[in-house]
């Protein structure tokens, strides 16, 4: 545990100190959904449907970024192999990385779902704690993916166009139960989302064990 | 195979309503089940790879995933060709068709990790953790696919309201497809299999012969 925390309370404090991959992802974010509902063009009373297929569109693909820079930055210097000499089990490493990008996702969801809320003329408030615990099961499901198949891509030879082809088919399933999770949560509360909210939380779980249990071999050398 | 062909085209009776082009049905179904096995295979072969190291195991999985993305797009093309006439398009965002192209794109995704990941051991163990990935995410693929609407038969599943295949013969064509199709299968990830070692042979041998090579010079 105290290793994990170590590498989630590292990858932060590098991350406060550029704002780099923040920055560029939040930007990111606010374009792709700017960009999804121009090219959407809705009517005004048509555009909070719009709303969660476009949030999530952008979460995809902002995390691809977001967490795709985390590995190719431990990869600069060698990090990644520094940290592996270390007394470290490969599982913890996988953890603190998780929770980090985890972390990424959240903040830039905090900026991304009100701007969607004022440009989808999406009604928020009374939505909001069923919309914060569909977003959280995402960002963990989504980062327990990409975690693993960041370090996988990272370490390869055509690693930037690499890593899309592996998770999107794969990160499917997860796309398709926050989408209905949203719409549900946005149109009537929690209540008519229970087997969205069962998906996402299977794929939680399924994935975060998986890329646990498997993180090892990936990084192993 | 030739069997099946005869079954299929000369003994099986026509089905009533949809006429002729229902018999490519036996080679649709027959094919995703061959599809579906190849996965299962991958995923079989990829555990073992990444727990025992064994090189037979990673060409087993290469193989059984190459030839399950050749019968899955076989379902993939042979399911329009049915589709257009009965369901009127070629396409249709059906959970079960869904379901399928998904598939489709993660192995894909994995011949592509095999062929641009370097030929190294690295890759074939980052194959074998995408292998394992694959199979966990076809169950959520199953539902998370129902959250969306769908019109797919269901013809052997009776109680989801499909009609079942009324004729025995009808059953004979669809079993001895599957066989047969599950045969040809096998023999093609054998073929496959032999290849690889013999490539991975003819590497080997390369390899020591630049090194005499070098030697001498």
């Amino acid at each position: 545990m105290r290793p994990t925390l170590a590498i989630l309370a590292k990858d932060l404090r590098i991350e406060w100190r550029t704002r780099e991959s923040l920055a560029s992802v939040l930007v990111l974010g606010v374009l792709l959904m700017v960009v999804l509902t121009v090219a959407h063009d809705p009517a005004p009373e048509a555009a909070p449907s719009l709303a969660p297929a476009v949030l999530w569109v952008s979460f995809v693909f902002t995390g691809l970024v977001g967490i795709q820079r985390s590995f190719l930055l431990e990869r600069e210097n060698d990090c990644l192999a520094g940290l592996l000499t270390a007394p470290v089990d490969p599982a913890d490493i996988y953890a603190g990385k998780l929770a980090a990008n985890a972390v990424l996702l959240a903040v830039t969801q905090a900026v991304v779902v009100p701007l969607a809320g004022l440009f989808l003329h999406a009604d928020l408030w009374p939505a909001l704690p069923g919309l914060l615990a569909v977003l959280l099961l995402g960002d963990v499901g989504f980062a327990a993916l990409a975690t693993l198949f960041a370090a996988v891509a990272a370490r390869t030879r055509a690693r930037e166009t690499l890593l899309p082809l592996l998770l999107l088919p794969l990160a499917l399933p997860l796309v398709i139960a926050a989408v209905q999770a949203t719409k549900a949560v946005l149109t009537g509360g929690l209540g008519g989302a229970r087997e969205a909210v069962a998906v996402l939380v299977a794929f939680d779980v399924m994935f975060a064990v998986a890329g646990w249990l498997l993180f090892a071999y990936v990084v192993r050398d | 195979m030739l069997a099946a062909l005869w079954l299929v085209f000369m003994v099986v009776p026509t089905e009533r309503e949809m006429g002729i082009v229902q018999r490519i049905f036996y080679f649709h179904v027959a094919s995703a089940w061959v599809a579906f096995l190849g996965f299962f295979l991958v995923a079989g072969a990829s555990v073992v790879y990444l727990w025992k190291g064994a090189r037979p195991a990673d060409r087993l999985a290469e193989a059984a995933a190459e030839v399950g993305v050749l019968f899955c797009t076989l379902v993939l093309v042979t399911g329009p060709i049915w589709a257009r006439p009965v369901w009127g398009v070629w396409w249709t965002w059906d959970p079960r068709l869904t379901m399928t192209v998904i598939l489709w794109t993660i192995y894909a995704s994995y011949l592509m990790l095999r062929a641009f990941g370097g030929e190294d051991e690295a890759v074939r163990r980052y194959a074998a953790v995408l292998g394992v990935i694959g199979v966990l995410d076809i169950p959520l693929i199953r539902v998370s696919v129902r959250l969306l609407r769908g019109i797919h038969p269901a013809v052997l599943a009776r109680n989801e309201g499909g009609t079942g295949l009324v004729d025995p013969w009808m059953r004979a064509g669809l079993g001895v497809s599957a066989v047969a199709l599950m045969l040809l299968a096998a023999w093609l990830i054998a073929l496959r299999m032999q290849s690889a070692r013999l490539a991975e042979e003819v590497a080997a041998l390369r390899r020591q012969a630049l090194a005499r090579g070098g030697e001498a010079a």
